[in-house]
């Protein structure tokens, strides 16, 4: 393999920089005890002190949790059994219908998506509030799963079914006993996309939210529309931290169970 | 097949979900597009789409969809292409994939601190002897910020085709005496195509309809389809032309995905881009 020309690294380099330097550049004004993003006076926990004092904002912090926690968990139960069924489908036409409506939400854009809601809620007259923003969330995420469970189906043989049902076992013990284990790696990432979904949707929430009830993101984007806040800051050092952590452990456990999937399977 | 042909219990909330968030969303869209702030029916919000005053919009949300999806493969192309190059190439991408997953806010937030007025980009700039400029509420900086955005969903498709491509072909087009621009104008770009359609597929659509950052960054200057779409439910409450707006940008979505081709396997993981 050739080595990189210096051309490539100064490239290389320059995109990584300006890819981190906003988001280091926000971390490093968290610590600065003069008000502002210009000018770093001194070293300060002031910032951080504040967010954990906001009570308001904890709430925030809290009920962003619980929706995404809420919604990961039923997209993922709803996501999985609408794959088998979709694997099920032995009409082939039937089946590619379903598939295209699955990848609807996915690729239609966020204002399409909260709008229409809107007016969903509106129409069935659903209070907007925590249920509607939890039930947009559980619906965005459903493909998703869907997505990321049915290759691992895919791959699995049917043999394996039928050996289960010639030892004599019900379809339900088929479903919790050898389906569901097979598939696992699949759901245990379509239920970290749905979290990552939940936590970083910004648009749907908007429009679906009512007065009474904010998310993380919501509540940012009105502290920003009123101006610069070390406090956000503050907030967007501690939620990056929180995001690494959850994309480097979700990197390395997929990197193990990938090591460990060794036996019997076909990897390369 | 008589046994089969019983419908398991456990697939009805699945298709519950089918009919009532994806059908009857996109139903009602159609049907709200047809009514007047009355709630009558009507074809005005049809003829208004088509009025100078959203023509243009729609012309310059294109135009600007377009600048910032080229701008994008032209900075992310290199990019891919010399990341597998590198020695841990699977570590670096994923290095390249973190920033995406930041919240959208906090990324445009952090730039109305870097374009301020007394921020570091006019600090640069006073540096090289001008004076503060104006960048924060411009075309320039909504147009940077959502390149910044857009860049990793630019560079996984790009990688992942690039990465696809058996060394041997490279170096057979090499031993045959194909320069190393012939090289990559007839053999790794054809071969990487997959990846930049579904780059531009992953950028594309989501430019046209972004609205927080053309409300963030670019004050009320740059208006996109989606800033449009907003306005009309939220601000104006005028459902009805929200809901045409809504209908068009469907239309336009969907002659995109069939211009750039079936979305490529194996794309859709970190397709985070909304």
């Amino acid at each position: 393999m050739a080595k990189l020309s210096k051309l490539a690294k100064i490239y290389l380099a320059l995109v990584f920089f300006i890819l981190y330097a906003p988001i280091f550049y926000l971390i490093f004004y968290s610590f600065n005890s003069g008000g502002t993003m210009t000018g770093f006076e001194d070293f300060t926990w002031e910032h951080y002190a504040a967010v954990f004092n906001d009570t308001r904002l904890l709430i925030i912090v809290l009920n962003t949790v619980i929706v995404a926690l809420l919604s990961a968990l039923i997209s993922t139960a709803i996501g999985v059994l609408g794959a088998i069924g979709i694997i099920f489908l032995r009409n082939r036409k039937m089946r590619n219908a379903v598939l295209s409506l699955n990848t609807v939400l996915i690729v239609s854009p966020d204002v399409i998506i909260g709008a229409s809601f809107l007016i969903l809620f509106t129409m069935v007259g659903v209070k907007l509030g925590f249920a509607s923003v939890l039930v947009s969330h559980i619906a965005f995420s459903i493909p998703i799963v869907v997505i990321m469970v049915l290759p691992k189906l895919q791959e699995m043989s049917s043999s394996l079914i039928d050996a289960a049902t010639d030892l004599g076992a019900s379809p339900r013990d088929i479903l919790t006993r050898v389906i569901i284990p097979y598939i696992k790696p699949g759901i245990f990432a379509g239920f970290f996309l749905a979290l990552t979904y939940s936590l970083d949707d910004f648009a749907v929430t908007f429009f679906v939210t009512g007065n009474g009830f904010a998310t993380l993101s919501v509540e940012i984007y009105s502290m920003a529309r009123a101006g610069i806040t070390l406090t956000i800051n503050a907030l967007s050092a501690l939620i990056f931290v929180v995001t690494l952590g959850l994309v480097l452990g979700y990197y390395f456990f997929n990197q193990r169970s990938a090591a460990n999937a060794g036996t019997g399977g076909t990897r390369p | 097949m008589t046994n089969r042909s019983s419908r398991p219990w456990y697939l009805a909330p699945y298709y519950i979900w089918i009919v009532l968030f994806v059908i009857a969303p996109i139903a009602l869209v159609v049907y709200f597009s047809f009514l007047d702030l009355a709630g009558d029916f009507t074809l005005e919000n049809y003829a208004n789409f088509f009025s100078s005053t959203y023509f243009r919009m729609t012309l310059s949300s294109f135009w600007y969809a377009f600048l910032i999806t080229l701008i994008s493969v032209l900075i992310a192309y290199p990019t891919a292409y010399w990341l597998t190059k590198t020695k841990h190439k699977q570590l670096w991408l994923l290095l390249i994939i973190i920033p995406s997953w930041i919240n959208l806010l906090l990324k445009a937030y952090a730039f109305i601190g870097i374009f301020g007025l007394y921020g570091p980009a006019n600090q640069l700039i006073q540096f090289f002897g001008a004076g503060p400029l104006q960048i924060l509420f411009t075309d320039f900086s909504f147009i940077f910020v959502a390149v910044y955005i857009f860049i990793p969903f630019m560079v996984l498709p790009i990688f992942n085709s690039l990465d696809k491509i058996n060394p041997a072909l490279i170096d057979a087009s090499r031993d045959l005496g194909a320069s190393q621009w012939t090289t990559f104008r007839r053999v790794i770009f054809p071969l990487a195509i997959n990846g930049v359609k579904s780059g531009v597929q992953a950028v594309f659509i989501p430019a046209l309809s972004l609205f927080v950052i053309t409300r963030l960054i670019a004050g009320n200057k740059v208006i996109t389809l989606g800033t449009a779409i907003e306005q009309q439910f939220l601000v104006t409450q005028n459902w009805g032309m929200g809901s045409t707006i809504a209908v068009f940008l469907i239309l336009f979505m969907i002659i995109i995905m069939l211009l750039t081709g079936p979305k490529e396997k194996g794309g859709a993981l970190n397709g985070k881009a909304k």
